[in-house]
């Protein structure tokens, strides 16, 4: 009976989503090359002031082809601002990715050696953190971002962090 | 030759065994302590795996990551707590102690108690039930013809069984 119990809870968790102990912590710093002009750099000190969505994908990740529609839809909407950062993935590849099927980000910048996806706990592309306009991370979430997602916490949570 | 060919192809996995996922650092004594660290450390992509033996991406860099730190002269812990910041408790083998681990640490000691509690309630309660009665001679009897084979009465001692086998002769004792 009650190893039915832990079994009925533990089932309907998701091992995949391992709790981040960045939420509630400043974004963390960084200075990278931004992806169509790399002589210029981007730091998240640049987006201080404003509620932005900062999108972890690559051209080789399967679920960030899932979501991508929807960040269409968002910025065309123009609700936040999303940020992308290219996680392990060659620029002309993110290039091309983002060719193929439209750019629906603020700005990319180019994490080709995967050293800022360490330091935000970045273990599986895609990831979308909600930064507030101290540059505290608000929240993370793991996998594709589905159509509910948004709805229900994202934009939600979006619209009362940039009433404040 | 070609007899000789196949004793050689046979020595071929001799150049080919598997090891640590490759990643070699100059230092074999620094090496050594990293994979030792990361022993203890779980992968996050591949969750079962630990750290020193996942060929994950994620993992190698992990393992550069702290492979550098380690040059910079940082000791474990400051590694570990470097990794904790930012993927959390997870990437512990060995979580700590604290408010949201209690039941992963406690909980199985508090159904161990549980289950010792629920036994010796059960075994009271039929105790209370059973109620020790006497056979009287003529079911005593029943009772013996009943089992039959075993021709022993009632406060007779139980046959014999038979001897124990001899020893094994001493040439086939090891």
């Amino acid at each position: 009976m009650i190893l039915a119990a832990f079994l009925f809870v533990g089932l309907g968790l998701n091992p995949r989503e391992v709790p981040s102990p960045l939420v509630g912590k400043p974004a963390p710093a960084f200075m990278l090359p931004q992806l169509y002009e790399p002589a210029k750099q981007f730091s998240p000190q640049d987006m201080q002031g404003k509620v932005w969505l900062f999108n972890v994908w690559a051209s080789w990740c399967g679920g960030c082809e899932q979501e991508h529609p929807l960040f269409m839809e968002l910025a065309r909407r123009n609700v936040v601002p999303i940020l992308g950062m290219a996680y392990k993935d060659q620029p002309e590849n993110s290039k091309m990715w983002l060719h193929r099927g439209g750019n629906p980000y603020a700005l990319v910048v180019t994490d080709i050696e995967g050293r800022v996806g360490i330091d935000y706990g970045v273990y599986g592309v895609p990831e979308t953190y909600v930064i507030d306009k101290q540059g505290i991370i608000r929240h993370k979430h793991i996998g594709a971002v589905t159509m509910q997602d948004l709805d229900k916490k994202i934009l939600p949570m979006v619209k009362e962090l940039q009433a404040k | 030759m070609r007899y000789l060919l196949i004793p050689l192809l046979c020595l071929l996995p001799v150049f080919c065994y598997a090891d640590e996922a490759k990643d070699m650092a100059a230092d074999p004594v620094l090496e050594r302590r990293m994979i030792g660290l990361a022993e203890k450390l779980r992968c996050l992509v591949c969750q079962n795996e630990s750290l020193a033996s996942s060929h994950s991406e994620l993992a190698e860099d992990l393992r550069r990551e702290v492979r550098e730190q380690m040059q910079k002269g940082m000791n474990d812990q400051e590694i570990i707590d470097y990794l904790v910041a930012r993927y959390g408790d997870f990437v512990l083998y060995d979580p700590p102690v604290k408010k949201t681990t209690l039941v992963l640490w406690y909980g199985p000691f508090a159904l161990l108690l549980i289950g010792a509690g629920v036994l010796v309630y059960q075994l009271r309660k039929r105790k209370g039930q059973i109620a020790e009665t006497e056979l009287s001679p003529a079911e005593a009897q029943r009772a013996a013809e009943m089992l039959g084979e075993s021709q022993e009465m009632p406060g007779q001692p139980p046959t014999k069984r038979p001897a124990k086998r001899p020893n094994k002769p001493k040439d086939l004792q090891t």
